[in-house]
């Protein structure tokens, strides 16, 4: 889970990482009393959660709450890389000495942690990573041994932030490492950490991914910073279902089980669509992610395909299910008696749906489909053919 | 030979007690693993159909002579049994308990290579893990370590590698008739103990492997990674496969690891990394597979039964 500035910088003010002082609000009123709240200049910062937000004029200055208010109400409900700015944030404005940048992050390909660290604060990191790569000091942090204050006076050095600050940098860098590792977070970023011209160390911004299977243990963050406001709401459905479903623009509506199988299914859908297109079958792509899992019970396979006949853009159904652990024969039933459950819940199946089976006792699973007979439900025995006849369906049928 | 693990690994359960741990225990035995023993401190001395239970991994061992473990315990638990198996110094070590907190695995995973072991051969070695988030590990008709379904496919020379269980499950079973030397379920999470490229050296050194099938899925460098290893070290034909061509960027995929950010971690950029050193990529599972069938008509790779 990402977090708004506003909730990473609240993490990092818990761990006595200095920062301003803030105040979250969603109306211009609010950011003219919250103005006046801190007295003197602030900052009114948009919170969406993508970066470039100072370009697309969501970061603004504003010397009176006369000023706050005006830059509040221009920014609120402001578009930045397609997101709606519904929150901003009023923040002391500080005065820049010098900027600098810092970051924990876990480092995939190593299986590690990294550090990284530049005196070049301010820009984009991945144009600094790119333009001054020689300036960005990049340190495995061990797993184990973690950062005490002499590995992070080994990252400020090689970071090259400047002497006069350094103290203070390793006990920043020591609290952040507290955050990482105490929040449970993939990622913690100051940029830019700035020196004051008093000589005062402040995390200016601060970007915070907390790690979702780590959320058993930190329920109360992870429900207080949720975030459903910019998340689809089948989306939301799903996710309170234990379902794994992602909405795409597409219309052909997926089911499989397991990650790879239905990640590999969307793929050979939208292959079959272009291929289509230029006939009937323009614009055919997937609908949808669902993974219902190795299981596939008959509950599970109902409840899926609810969430995913609830989006009105679905013309045809796909589902592919490689029986491995859960024989086909068991698949089959699921399926017959999801409908039947559908049914029972006043949404009877108007859209056509594909099924295939393979694997484990596949052929008394497709016995067992084609008697039941389903007039909605057909099968086709391989993958890549049945992805060709649901994106057939989806480019010809009307749909419900 | 196969790789990893064989007719004579033996086999203990951490989390044998529990429904997965006991379901997949019968399926593991019924499909020719010889599983010797299960762990629970809280049910020492009972057994689950006859194979028994014991206090610690340290003592399974002891009393068993197990060289291998199969985790199945919920993610809140899976830290400290992974570490208590690394302190016993197990060989071989697979995680398949999904939803760990990925600091819980780079925590013991940098354990594993912390704490070393010390083989007959007087080396230091660290206990392999495999996962998590994973199927585990099969080399059919010898040992099968983990969830895999052993009966869909049959024992032969294709080594297979893959980040998706369904998607190995799929790749077994079109390539049934030629059948594999071992097939290995590395997980899907962001961090995970054994890599494309472990198994591809792996698969490079058995003598009972001719070719090798690499599945891959977006997110990380692990493909790119894979490729560049490829290039200076396999010379045995590779096929490979990837998903997630179509997934939107920023979006999890089912898989904690299957994310594109930003322009890194995409579909099309594994590909080319892959086809660039040569390796063929299909388009789809079915077509991969084809490509595997062909490179191993012209490797001379057959099949027990053709």
């Amino acid at each position: 889970m990402d977090l708004f500035e506003w909730q990473a910088k609240e993490l990092f003010g818990k761990y006595a990482v200095p920062i301003t002082r803030q105040v979250v609000v969603t109306t211009a009123e609010q950011a003219r009393a919250a103005a006046e709240h801190l007295g003197g200049p602030v900052m009114v910062k948009a919170q969406v959660k993508a970066g470039g937000r100072g370009k697309a004029g969501g970061v603004k200055y504003a010397a009176t709450p006369d000023d706050a208010e005006k830059h509040a109400r221009a920014i609120l409900g402001m578009q930045i890389k397609g997101l709606t700015v519904h929150t901003v944030l009023i923040s002391e404005a500080a005065d820049i000495g010098a900027e600098y940048y810092f970051s924990f992050l876990l480092d995939r390909g190593n299986r590690t942690y990294l550090a990284m660290c530049s005196a070049e604060g301010g820009m984009e990191i991945e144009q600094l990573a790119v333009e001054k790569p020689e300036a960005l000091a990049r340190v495995p942090v061990d797993p184990v041994a973690g950062v005490d204050e002499a590995k992070a006076l080994e990252i400020a050095e090689k970071g090259a932030l400047p002497e006069n600050i350094r103290d203070q940098a390793v006990d920043v860098i020591v609290k952040l490492w507290d955050v990482f590792i105490s929040e449970e977070a993939t990622l913690v970023e100051v940029n830019p950490l700035v020196r004051t011209p008093d000589g005062q160390v402040l995390a200016l911004d601060g970007k915070v991914t907390l790690d979702d299977n780590a959320a058993f243990r930190h329920g109360d963050v992870h429900d207080a910073y949720r975030d459903n406001s910019a998340t689809d709401p089948l989306e939301v459905r799903a996710k309170e279902k234990g379902l794994n479903y992602v909405k795409l623009e597409g219309s052909v509506g997926i089911i499989g089980n397991g990650a790879g199988l239905v990640m590999s299914t969307l793929d050979v859908v939208a292959y079959a669509g272009e291929e289509l297109a230029g006939t009937a079958g323009k614009g055919v792509r997937p609908a949808n992610f669902l993974d219902i899992g190795g299981g596939a019970s008959a509950e599970v396979m109902a409840n899926g395909l609810e969430i995913v006949l609830s989006d009105p853009a679905v013309k045809s159904v796909f589902v592919n299910v490689f029986g491995g652990i859960t024989s086909c024969d068991a698949v089959a039933n699921g399926i017959i008696s999801a409908l039947g459950l559908l049914e029972g819940r006043g949404e009877e199946l108007t859209r056509p749906l594909v099924v295939r089976l393979d694997g484990n006792n596949a052929d008394e699973g497709r016995r067992i489909l084609a008697e039941a007979g389903h007039p909605m439900v057909e099968q086709v025995d391989t993958m890549d053919g049945a992805a060709r006849r649901a994106a057939e369906l989806a480019a010809t049928g009307s749909g419900a | 030979m196969a790789i990893w693990l064989d007719e004579s690994s033996k086999v203990i359960v951490q989390g044998i007690t529990g429904s997965e741990g006991t379901k997949h225990t019968r399926r593991m035995v019924a499909s020719g693993t010889n599983v010797v023993g299960g762990v629970n401190p809280r049910k020492a001395g009972a057994d689950v159909d006859g194979i028994p239970v014991f206090a610690t991994v340290g003592e399974a061992m002891k009393e068993t002579g197990a060289n291998v473990s199969v985790v199945f315990v919920p993610p809140a638990f899976a830290k400290d049994a992974a570490i208590e198996a690394i302190d016993a110094q197990i060989e071989l070590l697979v995680v398949i308990t999904e939803g760990i907190p990925v600091q819980d695995t780079a925590y013991f995973f940098a354990y594993s290579r912390e704490t070393g072991r010390l083989s007959s051969t007087n080396e230091r070695s660290s206990t392999r893990i495999i996962g998590p988030n994973c199927p585990g590990i099969i080399s059919p008709g010898k040992s099968n370590a983990g969830i895999i379904p052993a009966d869909i496919t049959q024992p032969g020379r294709i080594g297979l590698v893959s980040k998706s269980g369904t998607l190995t499950y799929q790749m077994m079973y079109e390539l049934r008739d030629i059948g594999f030397s071992s097939c290995v379920g590395i997980g899907g999470d962001p961090v995970v103990g054994t890599t494309h490229i472990d198994c591809l050296r792996a698969f490079q050194d058995d003598p009972e492997t001719d070719a090798i099938v690499m599945i891959g899925e977006i997110g990380g460098d692990a493909e790119e990674r894979a490729a560049d290893f490829i290039k200076s070290n396999v010379t045995k034909p590779v096929v490979g496969y990837v998903a997630g061509f179509t997934a939107p960027e920023g979006k999890t995929m089912g898989h904690a690891g299957a994310i594109v950010s930003g322009s890194s971690g995409t579909a099309a950029a594994k590909q080319q990394a892959l086809e660039a050193v040569g390796v063929r990529v299909g388009r789809t599972p079915s077509e991969a597979a084809a490509l595997m069938r062909e490179a191993a008509r012209s490797a001379n790779v057959s099949g027990q039964n053709s």
